[in-house]
């Protein structure tokens, strides 16, 4: 258990590296110049000289050989420091802590809704013998993984907020104002863990120990959500791990149009702006959020079926 | 009519907006204008007290009044400093506001400014000579990470206190639009407290100014919150009324999604927006809300011409794009009434400005006679061919106004009328700024925001950025003049002859006036815009 959990943790700090080290070269291997985009503001009738650029460019290290900011940067960063905004002027780090609450909430609210959404249209679908009902429960999922987020969230705010003035349409802080945008993530969200759990489901379902405990006499309702469950479980379970990148992702246009201020506002904002520091932070910040969800998902795994335990660290040692 | 923008064309125009900047080419998403108009139902008598909350596109990014870049950040900025000098929006005047009076040398390199002796800042620190200086001094040290601010001080040399409430500010060079800068929010005056932050830190800053608000804080992303300053006794005279604001507090909301923003205007959860989409407008005034706009003074929103390129530097085809773009169909097809069709090379609310209707004539006629009279010749589809080469224009433009692909769809039909073929690339707006640079690209799609006909140097000048590569000394000889003529009429001559040559030469074939939209709450009255089409605060009141 040891063994894996530090085969784990050095995969982990290794994404981490590589995800810096990549962002770095995507970053400065872009043809935009940051301080051009800063000093135009937009726009093209801008009168600053050559010579104020270049001042600029200097007072930002972003003069010096490509290999010695790599270096410099990576070293700082090591010790937690990504530089500061070349827009705001504030350090990297703190813009991300202040963003980070917002985004945090965001997910822990779209998880509890589509954890028990996702698993109760699975269950629901698998186990009605109504065909139509079963064909109406289980075509939902494809439905909602196709609707654009976009979409969802603005219908939504148009209803609940515009309509029937029942919640704002925008902020953060309260919980009323967290509700619209966490459904309409955890509406695809839901989405997906149907679809893994229906079709794990019905895996299980086909299963020996099935037969096996209807021939002991349990009742279906008993064999469908508890031993066929139980065991169906897991494959909802490792796609939380991705669903806390669907869930950053989505931030990106939900945090827009419900106007919260998370990592989502903060990665647009700052990819507009090329505002090159704060993208790296945020690429490190989600390679973080997304490694650790994983390790999490993980080490939860041997917890959940013991069988892993045994056969779990040998696994990956081999 | 429900025309919607894709979704991640709308999504990229809002940190856009953020970079539309008052002098912004391209682009100046939601913008600002401030006219005449005003805002609310006639109502009773101000009074004073409530809370307005005022939703804007773009996070400001930065408060500092000096460093701000884009109409976001100056909302905020303009409602807690004061500026030495204000400007009339009907007439172009500048009027007094801190400093009483000024004197500007006949070379337009010294102006001397006399303040009123009765303003402080809000930690109570005198507005005095000894201010001034500390403030252009320090926007001058901020060189390009002040973008607006190093064109209005261009070669600016020194200030000088000369005495407690007098300070003589001195050019290398004529700079007679300092004059007009000086009214602007840019070089707002900040208390020397808050000068002394360094540069990074004031952007997030409590910062202190002089103005009719306090400025209380600024969360990135969210809001930037003001409260009333008491006793303030020494606004613009162009203001509705003196002494201090009648609202108790003011909070800007950073709302991106232009459908979130009139629609919480709609129920009641603000009490006026600023960047109302085209589409949405006529709902809006469906619905009873007022909605107050003006054209965006500087450079109306055009296809600058790349000179260089092997197609663009015939001047035939400059001529011939002139008058085969319909400039109305635009307006009324793809916009709003708040918009304009373009004039001339400035837009009709910039001082100065000159009527060039005739020059933008829409006239296929004319342009297939300029085209064939030139040899391109209709080819096999119609695009036009001469010695081998196909009339085939690269047009670049910034995903940052909603309508911009709609609105170049739609010229891209008409000049296929007439045999020029059109070819749409949508870039980011870094990616957007490095075609510019790199001048890959024939025709470039944007605008620039600027209350002083100077903005005509800076786009056109070969001695600047001269992203148009133009050579040209004869339209440079009046630029040049312009910048250094005091004389009000003698410049507006000059700045004519400017525009005119602009047009006649094609350097940019102007197509709408950009306008600054606001949508109106019932109980908001008495808001209107300034020179620049920010909205004034001061004379706002809830009922």
């Amino acid at each position: 258990m040891t063994t894996y959990v530090v085969r784990r943790l050095a995969q982990a700090v290794f994404v981490l590296w590589a995800a810096y080290t990549l962002s770095f070269g995507v970053l400065y291997l872009l043809p935009g110049d940051p301080v051009t985009v800063m000093a135009a503001g937009g726009g093209d009738s801008t009168s600053v000289t050559p010579e104020q650029l270049a001042s600029l460019r200097t007072r930002y290290g972003l003069d010096r050989p490509v290999a010695e900011q790599y270096a410099t940067r990576l070293g700082h960063a090591l010790h937690g420091d990504f530089g500061t905004s070349v827009h705001t002027g504030e350090p990297v780090g703190r813009m991300i802590a202040d963003a980070a609450p917002a985004t945090l909430e965001l997910t822990a609210a779209t998880l509890a809704l589509a954890l028990p959404l996702g698993a109760g249209v699975a269950l629901a679908g698998t186990y009605t013998r109504r065909r139509w009902a079963a064909q109406l429960l289980l075509s939902l999922p494809s439905a909602g993984v196709a609707a654009p987020t976009f979409w969802t969230g603005l219908v939504l705010i148009q209803l609940f907020s515009f309509r029937w003035g029942l919640l704002p349409a925008f902020g953060d802080g309260s919980a009323a104002s967290l509700l619209l945008p966490a459904v309409t993530l955890a509406l695809p969200a839901a989405a997906l863990i149907a679809q893994v759990f229906a079709k794990s489901l019905r895996t299980a379902l086909a299963e020996p120990y099935i037969g096996t405990a209807v021939a002991k006499g349990a009742s279906r309702l008993r064999v469908h959500f508890s031993h066929a469950a139980r065991n169906a479980a897991l494959a909802p379970l490792t796609v939380v791990g991705v669903l806390v990148g669907h869930v950053l992702a989505g931030s990106v246009v939900v945090e827009t149009v419900f106007s919260r201020n998370g990592i989502g506002r903060l990665t647009a904002t700052a990819v507009s702006a090329q505002d090159i520091p704060v993208v790296q932070g945020l690429v490190v910040a989600g390679a973080c959020a997304f490694v650790l969800a994983n390790l999490a998902v993980d080490l939860l795994h041997p917890v959940l079926d013991p069988r892993l335990t045994a056969t779990g660290p040998k696994a990956v040692a081999t | 009519m429900s025309r919607r923008p894709m979704p991640a064309r709308r999504f990229a125009s809002s940190p856009a907006t953020a970079l539309a900047a008052a002098l912004v080419l391209s682009l100046a998403a939601t913008a600002c204008s401030g006219a005449s108009g005003s805002s609310g139902k006639a109502a009773s008598t101000p009074r004073s007290g409530g809370h307005l909350r005022f939703a804007m596109a773009a996070d400001p990014g930065c408060v500092d009044p000096h460093q701000a870049a884009t109409t976001d950040a100056l909302y905020g900025a303009r409602a807690f400093v004061d500026s030495l000098t204000d400007q009339n929006p009907t007439t172009g005047q500048i009027v007094p506001w801190i400093a009483r009076s000024w004197q500007v040398s006949s070379d337009a390199t010294q102006f001397t400014f006399s303040l009123r002796t009765d303003a402080t800042f809000a930690d109570g620190t005198p507005v005095d000579a000894k201010a001034v200086k500390a403030n252009l001094d320090a926007v001058a040290a901020l060189g390009a990470k002040s973008m607006l601010g190093a064109g209005y001080l261009q070669g600016y040399r020194s200030t000088e206190v000369v005495d407690r409430y007098t300070a003589k500010v001195t050019f290398k060079k004529p700079n007679e639009q300092f004059l007009q800068a000086t009214s602007t929010a840019t070089l707002g005056l900040l208390a020397p407290a808050s000068l002394k932050l360094p540069a990074d830190k004031r952007c997030t800053a409590k910062l202190i100014g002089s103005g009719p608000f306090t400025l209380d804080g600024y969360t990135p992303n969210t809001s930037v919150e003001l409260t009333r300053r008491k006793g303030y006794t020494w606004g613009s005279p162009l203001w509705k009324h003196s002494g201090a604001a009648y609202l108790d507090k003011l909070t800007l909301r950073v709302v991106p999604e232009a459908g979130v923003r009139s629609g919480s205007l709609n129920s009641g959860q603000v009490d006026a927006i600023a960047g109302v989409a085209p589409q949405d407008q006529e709902t809006l005034t469906g619905q009873g809300l007022s909605v107050l706009d003006r054209p965006n003074p500087g450079v109306p929103v055009a296809l600058s011409v790349n000179t260089a390129r092997p197609l663009t530097k015939d001047p035939a085809v400059r001529h011939a794009l002139q008058t085969a773009v319909d400039r109305d169909e635009v307006v009324q097809t793809v916009l709003s009434p708040s918009y304009l069709p373009a004039t001339s090379a400035l837009s009709s609310s910039t001082g100065a400005y000159a009527d060039n209707s005739a020059l933008l004539a829409h006239d296929p006629g004319r342009t297939r006679r300029t085209l064939d009279a030139a040899g391109w010749v209709p080819g096999p589809d119609g695009i036009r061919v001469k010695n081998g080469k196909k009339l085939n224009l690269k047009v670049i433009l910034g995903a940052n106004f909603g309508p911009n692909q709609t609105v170049l769809e739609l010229i891209q039909q008409q000049l296929r009328k007439t045999g020029i073929g059109l070819t749409l690339t949508l870039l980011s707006l870094p990616d957007y700024q490095q075609a510019r640079g790199a001048g890959d690209y024939d025709l470039a799609w944007g605008n620039g925001t600027r209350n002083d006909p100077d903005i005509l140097r800076t786009a056109f000048s070969g001695k600047l950025l001269n992203l148009g590569r133009i050579d040209d000394p004869r339209l440079e000889r009046s630029l040049d003049a312009q910048a250094a003529e005091i004389d009000p009429e003698k410049r507006a001559a000059l700045v004519a002859t400017a525009q005119r040559r602009v047009l006649e030469q094609g350097y940019q074939i102007p197509v709408f006036e950009m306008a600054s939209v606001y949508g109106i709450g019932e109980k908001v009255h008495g808001l209107t815009l300034d020179s620049t089409s920010y909205p004034q605060f001061h004379d706002a009141w809830l009922s």
